[in-house]
């Protein structure tokens, strides 16, 4: 029996049945416990994004909280720009994505988008005044050898960005990998985003850039990454233009807030 | 027949995989600038190597020769995953910093060259104490590497610092070559040449 291709068959099959159960189970088993700490990362990233948290600090679920507190989280239409009813505690951007009910297909980009979602879920920081500090929108978009997602954090004048942080990225560690280095990361605080006609002209270049005082609208290129700076660039430009937060930050400016 | 004693001493130091066999170099660089992720590494490597071996020396019988490294494959994988997920559940941090390198320990020659050499022809409980011993080889070269790349390239040890660095106040200022990958090559070099000195009988001949 041993050496027949039935029996290689049957073999394999057993083995491939048996494995498969064993790596469902366990996904299926840890799922809660990975989501859970999904979350708690993507509102520490926030807080690093906002300023509120080092990039190498560690923090309990408890401290993350707290810190997290001021936060206000708010769903946005991405066309109007207006506050949307959705409960922005259950919502998920990536999700929402990829329902043809909550999206619909990405307008030309270069971006690397095929969809995008109609709704946002948002960050407002309030400052002690209760005044708008900060916002932070989320940002995605092609890099090298996948999608990037990060939040970038945008200052109460609507215009001086004040951090940028991944979350998640397949980039190379090393070379595109360095979008975590806390001191590339750095070199973002003080950039500004739109140009003199309110076009984002923020950018990523090949090479080094001056201070943010000279040099306002470029960033140091990474080194060995020029696909993932491109996608950085493109996904900035597309996210904060007319087709991304466009107008939910032109929203902001006619209320005022900046003033 | 190999002892149960040698199948787990030998691979410390007289049969290292990574330091006379030279396998396993690929995730040694790249996980060896922190003691934590080169800890948790190598508990994800014994982990991995004990149940495939253990289920490889099981199932040799059975196997289908002509389908064995798939079937091998397959098992090896299936474990990968698994403690993939469960560095995922309990290990968020520092499994984000390993990123792919633990779903690269199914390319790790030790798991299948144990699973292949060893595995398919001894008995299930001296495969363990092989994957065992051949785990803590390697845990083991991970570990030194691992301390002399992280106490001189960021003067720290499981991320306190040792050494106060310059740029925050201390006195040390790191070795800038130690967070780069070529640094454990050069490590690792150092590490067989003096195992090889102090046991001349690994030198290959000429």
């Amino acid at each position: 029996m041993q050496g027949s291709a039935v029996y290689n068959l049957v073999f394999a099959a057993i083995i491939c049945v048996a494995c498969a159960i064993v790596v469902s189970s366990s996904a299926v088993t840890l799922r809660d416990r990975q989501h859970a700490n999904q979350m708690l990362d993507m509102q520490r990233n926030v807080l690093v994004a906002a300023g509120l948290a080092g990039t190498d600090e560690s923090l309990t679920a408890e401290e993350i909280a707290e810190r997290f507190a001021p936060i206000r989280q708010v769903v946005v239409d991405r066309r109007t720009g207006e506050e949307s009813d959705t409960d922005p505690l259950g919502f998920d951007g990536r999700l929402a994505a990829a329902d043809p009910d909550t999206s619909e297909e990405a307008p030309d980009n270069n971006a690397g988008l095929m969809r995008v979602a109609d709704e946002a879920l948002v960050y407002e920081l309030a400052g002690a005044d209760g005044e708008l500090d900060l916002v932070v929108l989320p940002v995605h978009g092609l890099g090298l050898w996948g999608i990037l997602y990060g939040f970038v954090a945008i200052d109460a004048d609507l215009q001086t960005i004040r951090g940028l942080t991944y979350y998640e990225h397949k980039e190379t560690p090393g070379l595109g990998g360095e979008v975590d280095n806390p001191r590339w990361k750095a070199l973002w605080d003080g950039r500004k985003a739109f140009g003199p006609d309110g076009t984002p002209e923020i950018e990523v270049i090949k090479g080094l850039a001056g201070p943010p005082a000279d040099d306002p609208h470029r960033v140091d290129g990474l080194a060995g990454a020029t696909m993932t700076s491109r996608g950085v660039t493109n996904m900035l430009r597309f996210w904060l233009d007319a087709e991304g937060f466009g107008p939910y930050l032109d929203r902001l400016r006619r209320e005022g807030v900046a003033g | 027949m190999t002892k149960p004693r040698d199948a787990l001493i030998d691979p410390l130091f007289n049969n290292n995989p990574i330091a006379l066999q030279v396998l396993g170099i690929c995730s040694a660089l790249a996980v060896t600038t922190r003691m934590d992720t080169a800890l948790v590494m190598s508990v994800a490597v014994v982990a991995v190597l004990l149940g495939s071996n253990f289920f490889v020396s099981a199932l040799r019988e059975q196997i289908p020769t002509n389908i064995r490294i798939i079937v091998q494959l397959t098992i090896i994988a299936s474990l990968v995953i698994v403690v993939d997920q469960v560095l995922k559940a309990y290990l968020f941090e520092l499994s984000k910093q390993l990123s792919v390198f633990v779903g690269l320990i199914i390319t790790n020659c030790i798991i299948m060259g144990r699973a292949e050499a060893f595995a398919m022809q001894n008995p299930p409980r001296l495969s363990l104490i092989d994957g065992l011993g051949n785990g803590l080889g390697y845990g083991l070269i991970l570990m030194v590497t691992a301390l002399i790349r992280e106490l001189f390239g960021s003067g720290a040890l499981f991320g306190a610092t040792v050494l106060p660095l310059a740029s925050e106040g201390g006195w040390y200022t790191p070795n800038g070559l130690m967070v780069l990958s070529p640094a454990a090559f050069f490590i690792i070099g150092f590490l067989i040449w003096a195992l090889r000195t102090w046991k001349p009988e690994q030198v290959e001949a000429d």
